[in-house]
């Protein structure tokens, strides 16, 4: 019976156009993330020390600097992720247009979480098949029609550029992809929610070259309909797709701007440091 | 030959002769009860409730007994199940891998783990003596089933407990709830959970101890929860203690038929476990 249905998916009209889901609400205008005089402590160490930042929506931002400065602490508390972490104590807010996202309740954060997407390091398929694994988000928030689950999962491979790889094994589990595929399939599985922003955690760290080129294309690519923030230890990256540079050293932002303005005039003694290579 | 090539085989040695002792042993075990057991065993020993003369060598069979274990082992692998899965979630999933409450919560199980099956049941039959019950299926159901519970939730929590945090981030950031990512937690260990179930299904169908003074013995199928139930384990126990040789040979027709539910157990358990772990990451 799946099998038929899945025929049937198959021969369907590639060009019929897709439609949102209607499920989830979107903003009239794309929405800046604020991040406002932001502390954030685990047990007694300071990690993040007063972050004032404006994210650009529609833009890439890279946030570069060495090992351990907090940059993937900054990314996971846009979006919460950090609040699973012992003993850890925040200060500030970070505002997601007018929604504030460290003081809401536990279901306007799932609202906010879906409306920001995450690209982890390691590419983390669901124990499901490939199919199960771009709809499950859709699924979580209420989407039930069968015909839109899978237009939508037909649309967002297609986004990525998976569809011709796996369109005749839909059903086969997501861990049997390459890593690179997996990548994909996890940018996918986010942009299936419709989010507005995009975290991606050094995504490209664990891909091999041509792997991490094509999302770095697609990252390129999205950032006309989404903002992205990434996480980067790979300066050639940033200087090939950011358009905002943020610096940060020790918890603190060193110095923010345009990526040029950044790469060829950096204003600071330390990011001049950082790009030359002498403090890592 | 240099003395670590020499080390590497010596050691090498020792890997094969214990996997062979192992073998050896449950071949020998196998065997065993396969050649006493066939020898004796009759269609009517299978299949019907024993009769007047049953323990003395004349007709009937042990019907009673297999049936006993079935119910026993069945609902109390289901029981056990209902009650440690959430365990393990809320150790897992709710809880951090630091917090003083999964620390104690996981201390308890391992020190229940290690309780004697024997004790379990002089602490249920004190308990029924106290309110004065008697013994039957249910008592033992529910002894079994305390028994098994920190079997399951303690092989579970270690397969849990190395499940990818990515994975939980990565549900999370799609907008689930701790609730919801119940399910991906589930496709993830449920290889583990199969396991989990056939180890106590291997323990509670095998154990006597713990039904010797809660299930009782009965020659009769129970048809309620308050009859007491007999069970292949003390079956084969009773046989085995009768004078005659006739009686301790069918001893070991009962042995046979336990050692192919055990074996048909397993091997569906390991059928089971390669298919759920198809979609496993890592």
């Amino acid at each position: 019976m799946r099998n038929l249905f899945l025929k049937k998916f198959l021969k369907s009209d590639s060009n019929e156009p897709f439609t949102v889901n209607a499920k989830f609400k979107h903003p009239d205008k794309a929405e800046e993330i604020n991040i406002k005089d932001f502390n954030l402590y685990i047990e007694d160490s300071h990690i993040l020390k007063n972050i004032n930042l404006t994210i650009p929506a529609n833009k890439i931002t890279c946030i570069i600097g060495p090992s351990g400065c907090g940059k993937s602490t900054l990314l996971k508390s846009i979006n919460r992720l950090t609040d699973s972490i012992e003993n850890v104590r925040k200060t500030g807010s970070i505002l997601l247009g007018n929604d504030d996202l460290q003081n809401c309740t536990e279901s306007e954060l799932v609202e906010l979480r879906r409306k920001i997407g995450l690209v982890p390091q390691r590419p983390t398929p669901l124990p499901m098949s490939i199919m199960n694994n771009v709809a499950y988000g859709c699924k979580i928030h209420g989407v039930k029609n069968v015909r839109q689950l899978r237009r939508t999962v037909r649309h967002y491979l297609k986004v990525v550029g998976l569809w011709d790889e796996v369109k005749d094994r839909l059903r086969s589990p997501a861990v049997r992809l390459s890593i690179g595929q997996q990548q994909r399939l996890c940018l996918a599985r986010s942009l299936a929610v419709e989010p507005e922003y995009i975290l991606a955690d050094e995504a490209t760290s664990a891909l091999d070259p041509v792997s991490s080129r094509i999302v770095e294309d697609l990252f390129v690519k999205l950032k006309e309909q989404y903002s992205i923030v990434m996480v980067t230890h790979t300066l050639r990256q940033a200087l090939r797709i950011a358009d905002y540079v943020v610096f940060i050293y020790m918890g603190e932002i060193i110095e923010v701007g345009e990526a040029k303005e950044v790469f060829n005039n950096p204003k600071h003694e330390l990011t001049k440091n950082y790009l030359q290579g002498t403090i890592s | 030959m240099k003395s670590s090539v020499i080390f590497e085989k010596i050691a090498k040695a020792f890997m094969y002769l214990s996997i062979a002792i192992v073998f050896v042993m449950v071949a020998s075990i196998i065997w065993t009860i396969f050649k006493r057991g066939f020898g004796c065993i009759t269609w009517e020993m299978v299949s019907s409730l024993p009769g007047g003369g049953f323990y003395i060598g004349k007709e009937g069979g042990f019907l009673n007994a297999t049936v006993g274990s079935l119910y026993i082992v069945l609902s109390s692998t289901l029981l056990g199940l209902i009650i440690s899965v959430p365990i393990v979630f809320y150790l897992n999933v709710f809880l951090s891998q630091k917090s003083k409450r999964a620390y104690w919560t996981r201390l308890a199980f391992d020190v229940l783990y290690g309780i004697p099956s024997i004790v379990y049941g002089a602490f249920a039959f004190t308990i029924m003596i106290y309110m004065g019950l008697r013994t039957s299926l249910l008592g033992g159901i529910i002894v079994i089933t305390l028994l098994i519970i920190p079997i399951l939730v303690r092989s579970m929590d270690e397969v849990a407990r190395n499940f990818p945090r990515d994975l939980l981030e990565a549900s999370f950031s799609l907008g689930a709830t701790r609730l919801e990512t119940i399910g991906v937690v589930l496709r993830q260990i449920a290889p583990g959970i199969a396991t989990a179930t056939l180890l106590s299904i291997g323990r509670a169908i095998g154990d006597a101890a713990g039904v010797m003074f809660t299930a009782g013995f009965s020659d009769s199928i129970p048809t309620t929860l308050s009859q007491p139930a007999a069970t292949l384990p003390l079956s084969i126990f009773f046989q085995l203690s009768a004078p005659q040789a006739e009686v301790q040979n069918r001893a070991y027709a009962a042995a046979l038929v336990l050692t192919i539910i055990v074996l048909i157990i397993s091997l569906a358990g390991r059928f089971i476990t390669n298919r759920f772990s198809k979609h496993k990451l890592n």
